[in-house]
């Protein structure tokens, strides 16, 4: 379980300093999750890189375990919600009404170009057969 | 003279370990309410528990700081499962590479209007500079959230609060709308789902299809890249 945390720990790392060192625009972790995908595909393309937790399911794993409880982590940074009251007494509703309608619109078109694009292609397909 | 058990509390109520059991301890009972109720959107764990520990820090007096000094180590975790987002990926690459042009599509549209339409939403309703840039990220999962906040120098804090509302809004709403749209594809309904409303969506699209939870986690791993790449452009685009 350790050496599983470490790997996902030097992702994670590795995205942070070169987020810092090139100064990318991009949070660390999001290209710490980029290097966990390169490093899982290098995996099963050299089957030499499998080693200590990469091989087998060590990695996997943790990872299960993190996003099995991902609605726990987001509860420290919610109660920061004590630290606004004036900002929310000012301006709550106004920002819950944008938000509510952004997610409505939001689900709307993303479920809306799914379909109408799978629909495209699903009709490309049976006209070349 | 203090009384014996209120200078126990003046001790406990500095520690980490008290701030850390209480948010774990009221996780728990949310947690298991939700599942009692099998996972009623309106019985949300997320929503339950910041309103609960809420409160007791407000009862109790207690500053944030000295909360989030026993917090941070759930809060810490939230970098280590975002890297961690490339599991589910890898895991269905079939699937997403089965399915790649129509989820690519509904990535850039839905992340494009994900962001548009708080943006100007919120600037439409005359809300501060300072607010607006810290909803811009609201649809991705929290930690990646906060860090496109703290590049705009925005509020961290604001943006946190707002990401969570997002999630817990279009969780509750997800399931009785697509219903209501007559949308069965599975994978279209969790794909919007983990886009719009990030890990609490996700959370939600897990408990109602499998299918619809594989499309939730890839769609906010993607998302989570594309947002901090459009939100600085976005923002300089749409606030002039």
């Amino acid at each position: 379980m350790i050496a599983g945390l470490c790997v996902i720990l030097i992702c994670q790392l590795a995205g942070e300093a070169i987020v810092r060192a090139l100064g990318v625009p991009v949070p660390g972790p999001v290209l710490g999750l980029l290097f966990m995908l390169l490093l899982l595909l290098l995996r099963d393309r050299f089957p030499s890189a499998a080693f200590g937790p990469l091989k087998g399911d060590a990695v996997v794993g943790v990872a299960r375990g993190l996003l099995a409880n991902l609605s726990l982590l987001f509860i420290p940074a919610g109660v920061g919600i004590v630290q606004l009251i004036n900002v929310l007494l000012e301006h709550g509703w106004a920002i819950v009404v944008a938000l509510a309608v952004s997610v409505v619109a939001t689900l709307f078109i993303t479920a809306g170009t799914f379909l109408i694009v799978s629909r495209l292609m699903k009709r490309r397909a049976s006209r070349a057969s | 003279m203090t009384q014996p058990p209120f200078s126990l509390w003046v001790y406990l109520s500095q520690t980490p370990l008290l701030w850390l059991t209480i948010t774990l301890f009221v996780y728990v009972i949310a947690d298991a309410l939700s599942r009692a109720t099998s996972r009623h959107p309106l019985a949300n764990p997320v929503l339950h528990s910041i309103w609960i520990l809420a409160a007791f820090l407000w009862l109790t007096g207690t500053r944030y700081e000295t909360y989030f000094s026993g917090a941070q180590f759930v809060h810490f975790l939230l970098g280590p499962a975002t890297v961690a987002l490339a599991i589910p990926l890898y895991e269905n690459r079939k699937a997403v590479m089965a399915a790649i042009l129509p989820m690519l599509a509904a990535l850039v549209v839905g992340s494009v209007s994900a962001i548009g339409s708080v943006v100007l939403l919120a600037e439409a309703m005359g809300l501060p500079r300072n607010v607006v840039l810290s909803l811009a990220p609201k649809s991705v999962t929290a930690g990646v959230a906060m860090g496109i906040s703290e590049s705009l120098s925005a509020s961290p804090a604001l943006t946190a609060v707002a990401t969570v509302l997002t999630g817990i809004m279009g969780a509750i709403v997800v399931t009785p709308m697509m219903n209501r749209l007559g949308i069965t594809d599975f994978r279209a309904r969790g794909f919007a789902a983990g886009l719009a409303s990030h890990g609490i969506g996700t959370a939600r699209a897990f408990q109602v299809d499998e299918v619809a939870g594989v499309f939730a986690g890839i769609a906010m791993s993607l998302n989570a890249l594309v947002t901090s790449l459009l939100v600085p452009v976005a923002v300089t685009l749409l606030l002039k």
